[in-house]
């Protein structure tokens, strides 16, 4: 499917991104910007999918993918998920949100709830509704927010129960070497809200120890100026699901690791074989548990399977992909996790060269594991008195163990 | 029931089926038509037949159908040009539609219609919507002037769409400002004449400023792009518009972010780096560049190639942010590769540990590309921080051990420079390289090989037969491998000729007869003949010291590096190649930093006090020669080049030494430059068509010594410089009643180290009633003593009489030495060094000509004349000034500025010197050249 804002661009530029395609081993190792005789590819690879966009002047690629995301990001709340069967299936919509998202280059409206009163999103009584009426998705009318000074809300909201949520979500991202020390760690958090007010709620957010954060970015919702001088998120918020803030914290400060591996891989036996054995605890969890563990282990290609023993959970090997997934579930602390076993290699292959890294993914839940705590939630600008809650959540982002 | 089933019939005769439904009544079977051909143009299919029954159906109530037919048309009206027109009507009808959605609507689709035909009409309502009530429709009439632009730029021009577009500038909604912004960037890009049409000034940058807060974030970088355009005028702007750019950086969109550093990376440039303020934004920049690093790996990618070049600028802003850059095993293979140039760049002597086990740790990896680019910065590393260079060359031994093929061939590449860089260290290591010669497959490897046995050949025993064993397969190697082996071998014999010389032949043979490289075949006859005629020389050629390699081969070069910066976020950040480099039809404005505010203030200190900075760019700081094209002063040449011109020689040495030889050494012309120094001042006075003898001014000879005091001798004289020399012109006259002989001279110490160079010759003996003249050539090697006046000469003369012992006063001028010219980067140096107490100021009043037009001129000869030399001119309101450089004979310098002003008699000079009181003196002595 193609759209073009400006000239007309023929087909074949695609060419050049499928050569690149082609030369690829997997899809995520196509490099993003691409440039060709007369105009430069920009894709972002999401769910499967290249939305490549075609430039013909100079442009700031960042532009161009942030872009990129968004629309995905709003096909996937129109069509709460994006993938090439539904989106020929809504492909008058997916036409009429790119025109409304997008004029001669300039990105027109790209904030979802503005495009919802613009386009409603589909769903099926609307459409039995629209073809029994002959009504259409297409409002026509202007949307109230999108020249407002606060374009992320529209007016006029109404709710019988006003709920606020804020979830506290904190993904570790650590690289532990074969000796167990942590070679890097850091913090990457998000406050994700979902927010159910009636009116123009005013809301602000503090923290118990907002010191934590040095490297923060905003939903343009948020009141910068308060932040500075008091550390206090300030915002009228948007209507619904919403990112409110994602932070970072670094490598100057000491990230807590809640779990720790101990391995021992050997794939150099006698014979074909080669011995597997990792055991999994909590290190510093503040006495929560760990949960949803679960541990990927890339294999070398010259493995042909293995035959492990859990204590715990389920494993699986894919020989053709060659990767080794654990299953653990939760961690017991009276008994801790372990998987053990032989590999068998193929024989005759060369000695393994390279050795791989454990992905490892858990949760833990009602922990902040960079301390953070929310002190108080207040809001001003309207009389009913809304439910607040507020959520920890804890989680593996990139969290890898080298063998 | 979903879309999809539009895409599904394709059957035959489709067309006429959709043509029949399209002129169906019933608006749903239309609407539903309509779908159906969209359907079809998105797959490519051309339904272009069917434009007229499509435009059939523009004239509807129904929002979707007429948004689905303004689609058609933007992507067919081309092929169509005279149908087009039909719609025109709706479109200018719409236009005026109640519906502020429907206006907008018209007027975005009428400007994607690119059809000349059209552009006409679109004029008056495009008009009308840029001063509509509804910001709404403002902003999208704003962009339509963009499109317009591009479609017909004059008329744009003409119609004075640009100045509507200017005053949206100043709207009070921030959307519209946004995106007349993003118009009028996009226009300037586009127009033909390469110059901006609308210039920024403070008030724009401040409503932009004000709008940034308010707008969307597509916005936000539509007008930090722009802002990145503007130069601050002075330090203080720069840094507040810095403080409002700032909060930007917490954006969560990546782009804003990026952006914001563009803006701030640039405007830092005016702000002195040892400023608190820089300190503390240098610290603020570090944390959004972090967190771009954890978002989607294409905004990562970006980012990296960004970060790459922010590193070279100031390493500073990252220098602890090392372990970000760690690669996770599952980034994509782009992301990898950029984050392992950039652990390079930022490697120190402080973190080298933590990066080389990283590196190690990646050269273990699966991927064959990463690996090897791992291998190579564990080189580089070597190579850039000396004190870890031992600790790599053992972990490249380790991976070597490792045997991994392209691990090992990679490695020997890397030890290759790292031998290159420290040489006559590592050497214990070659046997270890030497295990692994035979798995060397790729020419690159090899050839780093062969090059380490050739260049420690006398310390491996068995060179040779490694050599021999390379040059078995001589011919099928690459050519790369092919000239490695010719040196290699040549540096064996000239290290070990006893035992080599077969191999060597071989080689040469091999090279010169059976090879049909030129390159090599050339390469074998330069060394042939080296070695047959003078193996002494030939070790000298091959075996000579090799120049270390730098670290930082592979850093950018500074001036793209700042117009790099200038183009953060942009694709030229991405490729590392400035735009011009791949834009097409881009016509070539070249970005670039402003100038450091130090120089900055040089350049406002000189337009108020003098004009040698104006023309001599601080060599100091890279951006200096964009401060001379700021100013724009007059380019001074050294003064006499330009009438000296048809002296060719002449004038070429004062120019420089340098050139002279050149010139004398490439043209026919018989006199020796050399010689020139001496006269030039006497040529340079026939060049100015006075006459050679009155060129120096020479003070008439006042009485020194009178007779009545001289017991009948009268001494008459003055002093005078003539080919560089000074004299003494003194007359004797008897006045005494017998004649006079034994005539001699001495002088007092004095100021100036002043002696008679030779004997005194007069007239001797001198009769009485009797004049004579005698010149008494001087030297200033004397002893010296500080007179008072400075210019006082004690003199004693003898004779068969009596001694006399009388004063005088040497005019300043005869010390002026002949190189008294100061280079002009000296003279702002000097000037600004010598402390403000040290200027003195005089006026010269009533002076000659000075009604004359070139009277500026003139005096510049004349001081010429007298070795006082022109540095630099330059008019400042209505002034003449002049920049003016002596030297006396003592080796002080003096420093001169002359203010001339047309019709004015007078004259006003500023001396600086080190030694303030020589200024009565010059003084003096330009008075009296300048009134002589």
């Amino acid at each position: 499917m193609e759209k073009h804002w400006k000239s007309v661009i023929s087909r074949s530029v695609c060419d050049y991104f499928f050569d690149h395609q082609r030369k690829a081993s997997s899809p995520e190792d196509i490099p993003p910007v691409i440039a060709t005789p007369h105009h430069y590819l920009i894709s972002v690879y999401r769910s499967s999918m290249f939305f490549v966009a075609v430039c013909t002047t100079e442009v700031a690629p960042l532009f161009v993918v942030e872009f990129l995301h968004r629309v995905v990001d709003t096909f996937e709340d129109y069509f709460s998920e994006c993938t090439e069967s539904i989106i020929k299936e809504h492909y008058v919509v997916v036409y009429e949100l790119l025109d409304e998202m997008l004029d001669n280059g300039f990105p027109l409206a790209t904030e979802s709830n503005i495009l919802k009163e613009l386009i409603k999103p589909p769903n099926i009584l609307r459409t039995i509704a629209n073809t029994v009426t002959g009504k259409s998705n297409v409002s026509s009318t202007l949307p109230s927010g999108q020249l407002s000074n606060i374009p992320w809300r529209r007016t006029g909201v109404k709710y019988t129960n006003n709920e606020a949520y804020f979830d506290m979500i904190e993904e570790v991202d650590a690289i532990i070497d074969k000796s167990g020390s942590t070679v890097c760690a850091e913090i990457q958090g998000y406050i994700d809200c979902c927010i159910k007010l009636s009116g123009m709620p005013d809301l602000s957010l503090s923290f118990v120890n907002p010191r934590l954060f040095d490297d923060v970015s905003f939903h343009p919702c948020v009141r910068f100026k308060r932040w500075e001088s008091e550390r206090v998120l300030s915002f009228i918020p948007p209507d619904g699901n919403f990112r409110l803030m994602s932070y970072h914290i670094g490598s100057q400060s000491i990230v807590a690791i809640p779990v720790y591996v101990r391995h021992s891989l050997c794939l150099r036996e006698s014979g074909s074989g080669g011995r597997l054995d990792i055991t999994l605890g909590p290190k510093q969890t503040l006495g929560r548990t760990i949960e949803n563990v679960v541990l990927e282990i890339p294999m070398p290609k010259s493995v042909l399977n293995c035959g492990l023993v859990t204590n715990q959970g389920k494993y699986t090997f894919d020989p053709v992909s060659k990767l080794l997934v654990w299953e653990v579930g939760r961690i017991d602390v009276t008994k801790l996790p372990n998987i053990r076993g032989t590999i068998s290699l193929q024989s005759g292959s060369p000695p393994v060269e390279a050795n791989p890294s454990i992905n490892v993914k858990f949760t833990i839940n009602q922990l902040a594991v960079s301390g953070l705590k929310v002190n108080r939630l207040d809001m001003y600008g309207e009389k009913y008195k809304p439910f607040k809650g507020v959520k920890y959540i804890t989680k593996a982002g990139k969290f890898q163990v080298r063998m | 029931m979903t879309d999809s089933k539009y895409f599904t019939t394709t059957k035959k005769g489709e067309i006429f089926e959709l043509k029949s439904e399209l002129n169906n009544d019933k608006k749903e079977k239309k609407k539903e038509a309509v779908k159906k051909v969209i359907a079809s143009m998105t797959v490519g299919k051309d339904v272009s037949a069917l434009f007229p029954d499509v435009v059939n159906c523009m004239q509807t109530d129904n929002l979707e159908l007429k948004k689905l037919v303004y689609l058609y048309l933007m992507n067919y009206a081309k092929s169509q040009p005279d149908m087009a027109i039909m719609a025109v009507n709706t479109f200018v009808k719409d236009c005026e539609d109640p519906n502020p959605l429907i206006r907008a609507l018209a007027v975005r689709t009428m400007g994607c219609i690119r059809v000349d035909k059209i552009t006409e009409y679109l004029c008056e309502p495009l008009r009308k919507c840029l001063k509509d009530e509804d910001p709404y429709v403002r902003k999208t009439a704003a962009v339509c002037v963009a499109k317009l632009y591009d479609i017909n730029s004059s008329m744009v021009e003409d119609q004075g769409f640009l100045d509507q577009l200017k005053d949206l500038l100043s709207d009070s909604n921030p959307m519209v400002v946004a995106n007349a912004v993003a118009a009028l960037s996009e226009i300037n890009e586009s127009s033909s004449s390469g110059s901006p049409l609308v210039e920024m000034t403070p008030q724009t940058v401040n409503k932009l400023l004000t709008a940034l807060n308010e707008c969307t974030e597509w916005g936000q970088v539509f007008i930090l792009d722009s802002l990145a355009n503007y130069s601050p005028r002075d330090e203080r702007e720069a840094q507040s518009t810095c403080e409002r750019i700032t909060p930007r950086l917490a954006h969560a969109n990546a782009a804003v972010v990026l952006s914001a550093v563009k803006v701030l990376m640039k405007f830092m440039e005016m702000l002195p780096s040892d400023s608190e303020f820089v300190t503390s934004l240098t610290k603020k920049l570090a944390p959004p560049l972090v967190t771009l690093l954890s978002s989607e790996p294409e905004v990562q990618y970006v980012a990296l190639r960004n970060i790459n070049l922010i590193v070279q600028k100031r390493p500073d802003i990252l220098k602890h942010e090392m372990k970000v850059f760690f690669v996770k095993y599952n980034d994509p293979i782009y992301v990898k590769l950029e984050k392992l140039d950039i652990m390079i760049r930022l490697a120190s002597q402080a973190n080298v540990a933590q990066v080389l086990s990283e590196l190690k740790e990646y050269a273990t990896e699966v991927d064959v590309d990463f690996v090897r680019k791992a291998v190579r910065a564990i080189g580089r590393c070597a190579i850039k921080v000396e004190q870890s260079a031992e600790r790599c060359v053992s972990t490249l031994l380790d991976l070597i051990q490792t045997k991994v093929n392209y691990v090992v061939q990679e490695a020997i590449v890397v030890i290759k420079d790292i031998f290159r860089k420290y040489p006559n260290k590592y050497e214990s290591i070659i046997s270890t390289l030497c295990e692994n010669l035979d798995t060397l497959d790729e020419p690159e490897a090899r050839a780093s090989m062969i090059w380490i046995i050739g260049e420690y050949a006398e310390r491996i025993d068995n060179a040779d037969e490694l050599l021999e064993s390379f040059l078995e397969g001589f011919a099928d190697e690459n050519s790369q491998v092919q000239l490695q082996l010719l040196t290699a071998i040549v540096k064996l014999f000239l290290k070990r000729p006893s035992d080599t010389q077969e191999l060597v032949q071989q080689v040469l043979s091999l090279a010169t007869q059976d090879s049909d490289n030129p390159d090599l075949r050339d390469r074998g006859f330069i060394y042939w003949r080296l070695l047959s005629t003078d193996p002494a020389a030939a070790k000298e050629v091959v075996l000579a010291e090799k120049p270390l390699i730098s670290e930082e081969t592979d850093l950018l070069e500074p001036t793209l590096l700042d117009e790099l910066i200038c183009h953060i976020s942009s694709l030229a950040s991405v490729y590392h190649k400035p735009p011009s480099a791949f834009v097409e039809g881009r016509s070539g404005i070249r970005k670039s930093l402003p100038a450091s505010a130090r120089a900055g203030s040089e350049g406002v200190e000189s337009t108020e006090s003098q004009a040698a900075p104006a023309v001599i760019p601080a060599q100091d700081s890279l951006i200096g020669d964009l401060l001379s094209m700021d100013i724009g002063g007059p380019t001074v040449a050294p003064v006499a080049a330009a009438p000296a011109a048809p002296f060719g020689s002449a004038a070429m040495d004062l120019l420089g030494g340098g050139l002279d030889t050149l010139l004398g050494e490439t043209s026919s012309s018989p006199a020796p430059p050399s010689a020139l120094p001496a006269s030039s001042a006497a040529l340079l006075g026939d060049i100015f068509g006075a006459p050679a003898a009155s060129a120096t001014y020479v003070a008439p000879k006042t009485t020194w010594l009178p007779a009545e005091k001289g017991k009948g001798l009268d001494i008459s004289g003055s002093f005078v410089r003539r080919n560089g020399q000074l004299f003494m012109d003194l007359t004797f006259s008897n006045k005494a009643m017998q004649p006079m002989l034994g005539f001699a001279i001495q002088f007092n110490k004095n100021s100036f180290g002043i002696t008679p160079a030779s004997p005194l010759q007069v007239q001797s003996p001198l009769p009485p009633g009797v004049a004579a003249d005698a010149s008494l050539p001087l030297a200033t090697t004397g002893p010296v003593q500080k007179m008072e006046p400075l210019t006082t000469l004690q003199v004693a003369v003898k004779n068969n009489v009596d001694v006399m012992y009388f004063a005088c006063q040497i005019p300043m001028h005869a010390l002026f030495v002949e190189d008294g010219q100061m280079d002009k980067r000296v003279f702002l140096a000097t000037w600004k060094e010598i402390p403000a107490q040290n200027e003195v100021q005089y006026t010269i009043t009533n002076v000659m000509h000075s009604a004359d037009s070139n009277f500026t001129d003139t005096v510049v000869s004349r001081m010429q004349q007298n070795n006082v030399f022109t540095i630099a001119k330059r008019n400042v309101e209505g002034q003449d000034m002049l920049y003016q450089s002596l030297k006396l004979t003592n080796g002080i310098w003096v420093l001169n500025e002359l203010k001339i002003q047309p019709g004015n008699p007078n004259i006003t000079l500023s001396l600086k010197s080190r030694t303030p009181n020589v200024a009565e003196g010059v003084f003096q002595a330009y008075d009296n050249i300048l009134h002589g």
